[in-house]
Formats: C-alpha cells, structure tokens, sequence
C-alpha cells in the first residue's frame, strides 16, 4: 500500500488541455442531465408541466410539490407523504449494512491471514453467490422467514439483505487485507496475540478506506432496493422505494408529475449524500485494495 | 498453510485452530443455504408443474420444451448478448477514456469525480421517468433539438423496436460508467511514476505510453469492473421496466423481466425456473473460469 | 391439490400460527389504490370499519396494475403471513381458491342475499366451487369510445354505429389533421382494443368460443385473421409516438383536441372530468362500434384469507362493508365504474355512469355480460399473457394477421 496518489506525471500541452476540458464537462452534462430534469420540473406547478417544455426553467418557482410529496401526497389510504417511510428505511439499512460491513471484514480477515485448506473453494462460493438473480429466491426465502418467525418483520428484511450482500463485503475486503504485509500479523501472533486482538489492534485501524467503499456499496444496494423491500415488509415496515413506488405508479387518476419528482429526489437524497460527503474516500478505498491484483 | 499454529501449544491449541473457521463458518451457512438451496430448490422446480405457487409434481422436461417455444425467450437471450455486450464494453472504455482525462492533474476533479459517480447512486425507480421522458421523441431531446430549429434532427430509438435495445444501453452506461471510471482512476493512481518519467525520457509519445505502459498495468481494475458490470448485466430489471416495460411489444425483453413475469405475472413458475436455470447455468459458464483463474493466479 | 403446502390443513395450520400476529380487531389490507381519489374512496370503507372498532393496516404496493401487489402477496403467503384482505381481479381470486387460502363468505353472502343481488358473470369469480371467497366492489367496463366532441362538431360526425362508420370517422379526422386514435402502446391498452374488436367481428359466440373457450378452431379461423386485420387498421390511426405511452396521456390527446378519439375503459371519465370537461358537452362516450349490445367488464374485488378456522369477524365486516349500497356507490362515483350489485339508485352517479349502469344492468339480465380478456377476466394470467404477446407483436409490426393467427393458436396451446 505504498502507492503515491498523484495525478500521472503524463504531460500535456495548452490546446490539448483545452480539449481535456471541453470532453469533461461535456460529460458533466451527459451525468447531471437527468438530475436537471428532475429538479428542475420539481420546482414547477403542474400546468407548467403539463404545457409542456421538459427542459426549460419554470416561469414560475414553487416548493409546493416538495412539501407535498414529503407530508401530504397520496401513498396509501392515508395522505402522509414519504415522511414515515424515511423512518422505516433508516431502520432497516443502517443495522443491515453494518453487519454486513463487519462481517465481510471479517470473512476477509479470515481468507487472507488465517488461511487453511479449501479457503479459495469458500471464497469463490461466496463470491459466485453475488450473481444470482433476486426474482428466483423470492418464494423460496419467503418460505424460510415463514419457517423462523421472521416474515414481515424488519429483522427478516435486514437478513435478506445481509445474506445477497456479504459476496461483495468479503469480496472487497478480502482483496485489501491482501495488500496487507503478512509479516505484522505473523508477528503479532508470535507475541501471543489472539485472533480477536489482531483484527482489532492491527488490521481495523487500516481499514478506513474499504470500510467506506463497502458501507457505500451496501448503503446504495439496499436502500435502493425494491424487490424484497415490497415482498418481506409489513404494513408497518415498508421502506421508501416502496412509497416511492406507490406515489409514482398510482394507477389512475391525474400524475402530478412535480410531486414525483420532488418525492424520486427526497427518496433518493440520503444515497446522494452519502456519495457527496465519502465520495472523496471512495477512489481512495478503491485504489487502496479492490481494483488491485 | 496456518500460519499461527506453529506457536505456542496450550490448552486452546484447538479454539485457536478453528477459530477463524467458526467465524467464517455462518457466512458459509447462509450462502450455502440460501444461495445454492435455492438453485437446487430452482432446478428442481423447473421440472415440476408449479403455477402459482411451487408445486412437486414432476413433469420431466415439458416445461423446457415448451421455453424453447416461446419466442420471446429468444428475443430476451439475445437482447442480453447484445445489450450486455455493448454494456460492458462502452462502460469499460468510457469509464478508462474519463479515467485518463481525469488524470491529467485536472482543477476541481473532486468536484467532477462526483458528478460522474452519482447516478450510481441512483435506482431506476427514482430516475426512471426522467429517462423515459429525455427519450421520448414527443418532449424529450429530439422536441428540444427541433425548437432549436434543426427541424430533421430524429431520435427515437426508443419507439422503434430494432433500436430501443440500445437506449437501454445508453440509460445503463450512464448509470455505472462513472463507477468504472473510479476504479480505473484508482487503478492509474496506483501506477509507479518512475517508470513513466523514464519511459518519456527515451521520447515515448504519450499515447504510447499509455498504450504500452500505462494500460497493461489496469488489467486487475478490468477484472474488477467486468465482475461489478458482468452482475449489473444480468441482473438488470428495474431499468427495463422503468425504461420500456419491455417494449415496444417484447423488443426489450431482458431475462431477468422474462424470468420475472413467468414466475410472478403469468403463474407459470415452472417454465419460470426453467428459464433461470438456464440463466444460471450461462452465468457459471461465464464466471466459474473466471473465479477460477482469478484465484489460481493470487495463490 | 396439488398445493404448496402438500394439504389444506397443513396450510390452515401455518395459517393459525401467524394468525395472532395480527392483533385482534384489525385488518391488513392489500391493495393498489394509491391515487387520490380511490384512496379517498377507501377511506370510507376505512372510517365504517373505525365506527366498529376495527382498525385499519394499509399495506398499498401500486405498479402494473396489481401485478407488483400479486408478487407480495405470494410471498406473504408463502411465508405463512398473509394479509387479511386483498384486492384481486378475476382469474388470480379463481387461483387462490383453487390453493386452498381463501376464506369461506357463505354465511355474509347469505345474509347480504349476495346470490340475488351480484351478476352471475361477476360470481363466476367470487365464489369457487359454491363458496364465495370475494367481495366485488365495482365493475369497469372496458368496451368505451371516448370522443372529443368538439372535432366531432366541427366535422360533422355522428356516433358511428359499426365498424365502417368507425373507420369513416376516424378517416375523417386523420385528413382534418387530428391525430384520429389516441392511444398508449403498452401490451394491455392493445389487449383493450382487441376486445372491442373480437366482439364487433364475430360477434358475442366468436367471443365466447375464442377468448374464454379458447376453442383453438376459433382461434385459428378466419374470423380471427380479420380481427387482426382490423387490429391493423386501427395501427393506421395511432401517431408515430405512440409506444409506451401511459393511457392517461393518451387521453390527454383527447381532452386538449389533439386527438378524435381513443378507446379505453371508463377509469378514463375521471380524467376528463379532473380537466373540467363536461360528459355529453366536451366529451362524448359510447359503446366500440358492433359492441353495443354487449359489455366487456373487469372487477376489482377483495379476497379474505382464511384466518385459521374460517372467516374471523373483522373479515366479516369488512366484506359486509364493502358490499353496502353506501360504500358501493361512494366508491364507484370516484372511480368512474359502476357498483357491483344491479339493485341500486345510481341517481347519484354522473350521466356516462348512469348510462353504464343501465348498459350493465341490461347486459346483465340479457346475458351479453363477458369478461374482458385485455383485463384478466376472460382467461388465466398465463393465457391472457400469452395473448398479450402475439397482439402486440403484431400491433407493433412484427407479425402480419397470418403468422399472428397462427401465434395465437401456438402461445394459447403452450400457456395452458
């Protein structure tokens, strides 16, 4: 882990820069795009949608469909917008991506310093785990929640997903601990240090930045998720792409398209922050370990 | 090889020993359980007439004869070849184009690399509608390029059955391809300078230098982004149903929408386990030689 | 039966297990009502319910017109904890009966002379078996010409009475310049038109023998090709826009006169009245040409699931509730549909939903009652799935009436 993590000493000259800029803002315009179109039509009344004109600034600038969409639109039965479901969410997420955290650290922990026979076969089986399609294990998890008392609870949802993500936690940690010099374990081993006391003592305190590439992996993965959101919740756990859904979808009746936007950017808010305020982290925890051989 | 057990011997010789087994051991568990239970339990279902809900009445192999009759299965196992295909490929030579441009000790990248990382962050289930309606000719970019008067300009693939496929792909690159370009820029991060500096004192173009020095060494970054892209692919659902529903008529068909509305749409669970076998086998075809060699060579 | 659970009881007693995890006096609702009318319409299910202290969990899952709600449900039930009630249409009511998970309403039907009062057509799917398992709270009917009459005016059109006439109109309104049909091209609006159409081909036998038959002579006849060829003519007067648009834009087109005419069930009234428009004076509606006999229908209805041993008291009222004359009309003024029992005032209703009850009412003493098959009222979901398919391959330019003929014998025959 002893890369330098400067920008390439590749050097290139003025009308080349400009051609740099020029291709990279463009892209910025390609990336936000979608984003400007939510936002944008979010902050206009209906019949300005309705008008038409997709991409033009609204004529006239309103937070209506924003304080709408978070307390009074139509989810259910009741008009409670997506505040209660934000709740339902959080509850859900945060235990779910850090087990999952810890443990894929763990597993990683495992596979790189405590190595025994048939790790790799262990490694690959969790790893090939990540590919399987969600839709097929619908029915049959279904019937395993059932089975344990866990269907339609919150700790049922937190399990699911801590079952289809720990693939990609000990993916990830699993190459970084890679990187990490054998011989400090081995060391500290020989001075009588548990297995415990090793993990915490010398290798968490590195562990920073694939910590933050793998609670942002999960944290997106999960909270987005939609599928078993719907299937293994209750009426008093649905998450917010579930309310999201039902504010979205509506089957008839008149789409008030700003309030959708506005709800799709509120539901969506906590992913974005996350990647705004770890973002800078995130190539570091990236280049750190799990892009490397 | 443990690598402890060669220390002192004692009364928790043993606890030592299988220690880091216990703790990998529930991880297993549940993999073993609720991954590959599942596919038996799948496989075994494929053979048997569920319908609505699973049934245990074999059939033997009806309910694949009657999948490889369906045409639409066709259209969605080559609608995966093509769409991940160009998916994969646009995702891994844009995510490296803005990987390298980044690179060049760029003002603000900070600010840029998050512009280019956050639709990861994103579900279709938020950014749906926006796509659907920057792609529908009616409102979206070819009404917008026409008010700017260049009346001929078309685009509008996503009405046209042979060419919705690729909006698809254009949604779906837009999505990861920021994602990609992080982990090629921490890969080029990671490249010892030295060799570059001396490699521009013998006179090295820089394209040359990228072509011969630069890129060789990103071959784990590839790796990495085909197994994050190579999943993304198959498991692509909430795009297509936010982005055409698989339409026009069955042109965007994917089979992971097919598997989805047999199973749970249609009540046909049978034939819908039957076509995620044989998802799943096409995937162990594709990725277990891959795993494979991947773990060989970091022994 | 050949069920998940291996045998009823099996399953009755999974059920018993779960079932003191709901709290007493309450009810846990499925449905995918999520907009602001039907959830308003709800709430007065919801508030009868309180005023009998029973308390209502709203458990709302919208998308694909319940196919999402569909989804959770078989895994609620899977799981051994399936909600108390659940919004259902047609053949997936039939299907969950079949399984063995409903709740038997013999005793409630009994009592609200449900047998008397509830079409047959509608009864075929609450009660399987002579048992009935669903509380039917509206019937759409789905045959409708919505028309805008302001083109219709101005170029001299009257309603048009049969397939040529249609067709003249619509002509006449694509050389005006309109766009004549408005439609969205999503499989089930396309499913929508071919019920129109099979009727005003060949008739109600043609459409009994071939829809809900599936007599595979009747799929592959002739009759069957000029429904196709007739699916094409249509094609002809939808703009080039059309593919994936959702039906309420289409109906849009209609209401700010971009369009003449578009061919949806009647959910589509409310948008026209949301626009302010008045029925008979901005907007007309009328039977599909050739179809005016008869009336294609689709019915949401709330399935109980069995709780233990039978039907527990909070279902009892619940379906009680749902089939009162109050409830029926309340909701169904909002929903634009009619009520689902032939023996009320619908003085309350507006003058398209009064004409469609007494449409409804009269095809249903008459017999010229059919489920829609575009709304899963004619065949299993595989079938009308499989349908689906071939009329929208076809539709799309995929297929022409020949080969889409010969698709519907083979999608229906692999499907079944």
């Amino acid at each position: 882990m002893s890369s330098n993590a400067s920008a390439t000493v590749v050097r290139t000259g003025a009308g080349s820069r400009f051609v740099i800029y020029t291709l990279l803002i463009l892209f910025c315009l390609y990336y936000l795009l979608p984003l400007y179109v939510m936002v944008v039509n979010s902050l206009k009344p209906l019949s300005e949608i309705q008008a038409g004109g997709m991409m033009a600034l609204p004529d006239e600038w309103t937070l209506a469909p924003w304080a709408s969409a978070w307390s009074t639109a139509q989810i259910g039965v009741e008009a409670t917008g997506l505040r209660p479901f934000f709740v339902n969410s959080i509850v859900m997420v945060v235990p779910a991506v850090a087990i999952s955290t810890v443990l894929g650290a763990l597993n990683g922990y495992v596979l790189t310093k405590w190595r025994f026979r048939g790790d790799t076969i262990i490694f690959g089986l969790l790893l090939f785990g990540c590919f399987i399609p969600f839709q097929m294990v619908l029915i049959p998890m279904a019937r395993m929640l059932g089975i344990v008392g866990l269907a339609g609870t919150v700790p049922g949802l937190i399990f699911v997903h801590l079952v289809y993500g720990i693939g990609f936690s000990t993916l990830y940690f699993r190459n970084y601990y890679q990187q990490f010099p054998t011989e400090l374990v081995r060391a500290a081993m020989i001075d009588g240090a548990g297995f415990f006391t090793i993990f915490r003592r010398i290798m968490l305190p590195s562990s920073g930045p694939i910590a933050v590439v793998c609670v942002i992996w999960q944290f997106t993965n999960i909270w987005n998720d939609f599928l078993f959101g719907a299937s293994f919740s209750d009426f008093d756990s649905q998450p917010m792409t579930v309310a999201l859904n039902n504010l979205v979808q509506s089957s008839t009746g008149v789409k008030e398209y700003n309030v959708h936007f506005a709800g799709a950017i509120m539901a969506a808010l906590p992913t974005l922050l996350v990647y705004i305020v770890a973002g800078r982290y995130f190539v570091r925890g990236l280049m750190a370990g799990s892009v490397k051989g | 090889m443990s690598q402890g057990a060669q220390g002192r011997r004692g009364g928790n010789d043993w606890l030592r020993e299988a220690l880091p087994k216990i703790v990998l051991s529930p991880s297993l568990a549940m993999v073993l359980i609720f991954v590959y239970g599942f596919i038996i339990f799948t496989f075994y279902l494929s053979f048997t007439d569920s319908r609505i809900l699973p049934s245990y009445e074999l059939v033997g192999w009806e309910n694949y004869s009657k999948l490889f009759r369906i045409r639409a299965w066709d259209t969605a196992v080559s609608n995966l070849v093509i769409f991940g295909g160009l998916y994969i490929v646009i995702c891994c030579a844009l995510g490296l184009a803005l990987a390298i441009l980044l690179d060049q000790k760029i003002r603000a990248e900070g600010f840029i690399r998050t512009i280019y990382l956050y639709p990861m962050a994103l579900s279709f289930i938020v950014t749906g509608t926006a796509w659907k309606w920057f792609l529908d000719p009616g409102i979206g970019l070819q009404a917008v390029v026409r008010s700017w008067g260049w009346e001929s300009f078309t685009f509008d693939w996503i009405k046209d059955g042979d060419m919705a496929i690729y909006t698809i792909v254009i949604a779906a690159v837009w999505q990861t391809s920021g994602f990609v370009m992080a982990m090629f820029l921490a890969g080029l991060r990671g490249i010892d300078n030295e060799v570059l500096k001396a490699a521009q004192i013998d006179g090295a173009s820089n394209v040359a230098l990228y072509r011969r020095i630069v890129i060789p060494q990103l071959r784990p970054a590839f790796m990495s982004a085909f197994v994050v892209l190579a999943h993304m692919a198959i498991k692509s659902y909430d795009l297509i149903i936010a982005l055409t529903g698989g339409g026009p008529g069955t042109a965007t068909e994917l089979p992971a929408t097919f598997m989805y509305s047999y199973t749970f749409t249609r009540n046909q669970m049978g034939i819908g386990a039957a076509s995620a076998t044989i998802m799943l086998m096409a995937i162990a075809a594709i990725m277990v030689p891959y795993i494979y060699s991947e773990l060989r060579e970091k022994k | 039966m050949r069920g998940y659970f291996g045998k009823k009881t099996t399953l009755a007693a999974a059920l018993m297990a779960t079932a003191s995890m709901a709290q007493a006096a309450d009810v846990e609702v499925l449905h995918w009502w999520t907009s602001g009318g039907e959830a308003a319409a709800l709430n007065v299910l919801k508030d009868d319910l309180a005023g009998q202290g029973i308390g209502w969990q709203d458990m709302p899952v919208a998308g694909g017109g319940g196919t999402q709600a569909m989804t959770v449900l078989r895994a609620r039930v899977t799981s051994g904890n399936p909600p108390t009630a659940v919004q259902m249409l047609g053949f997936d009511i039939t299907d969950w009966a079949k399984e063995g998970a409903l709740a038997n309403l013999n005793d409630i039907a009994a009592e609200g002379n449900w047998d008397e009062v509830v079409p047959q057509a509608l009864q075929k799917f609450s009660a399987y078996e002579g048992q009935w398992v669903a509380a039917p709270v509206n019937v759409h009917s789905t045959n409708w010409v919505w028309a805008n009459k302001a083109i219709m005016d101005e170029l001299g059109l009257e309603e048009p009475q049969t397939w040529e006439e249609f067709t003249a109109a619509l002509d006449a309104a694509k050389a005006a310049g309109y766009t004549a049909l408005a439609h969205g091209g999503q499989a089930w609006q396309e499913a929508t038109f071919f019920d129109g159409v099979v009727l005003s081909v060949g008739g109600p036998e043609f459409y009994q023998a071939s829809m809900i038959d599936l007599d595979p002579e009747a799929l592959g006849s002739d009759q069957m090709k000029e429904v196709f060829d007739r699916m094409g003519v249509l094609r002809g007067y939808v703009d080039d826009n059309f593919s994936g648009r959702d039906w309420n834009l289409a109906t849009a087109m209609v209401i700010n006169k971009e369009a003449a005419f578009q061919l949806m069930g009647d959910w589509a009234k409310g948008e026209f009245l949301n626009a302010g428009k008045v029925p008979g004076e901005d907007f007309l509606c009328f039977r599909f040409p050739g179809s005016q006999e008869q009336v294609t229908f689709n019915s949401d209805q709330f399935a109980m699931f069995a709780q233990g041993d039978g039907v527990s008291d909070e279902q009892a009222a619940l379906a009680k509730a749902i089939m009162s004359p109050e409830f029926q009309i309340a909701f169904n003024k909002v929903k634009g549909s009619v009520p689902a029992r032939t023996d009320l005032d619908a003085s309350e209703l507006d003058a398209c939903g009064q004409r469609a009850y007494e449409d409804f009412k009269a095809a249903s003493a008459s017999g010229n009652l059919y489920g829609s098959m575009g709304h899963g009222h004619a065949n299993p979901a595989s079938v009308k799935n499989a349908m689906y398919d071939v009329i929208t391959a076809h539709f799309n330019g995929e297929y022409d009436s020949e080969t889409a003929v010969e698709e519907l014998v083979t999608a229906v025959e692999i499907s079944q």
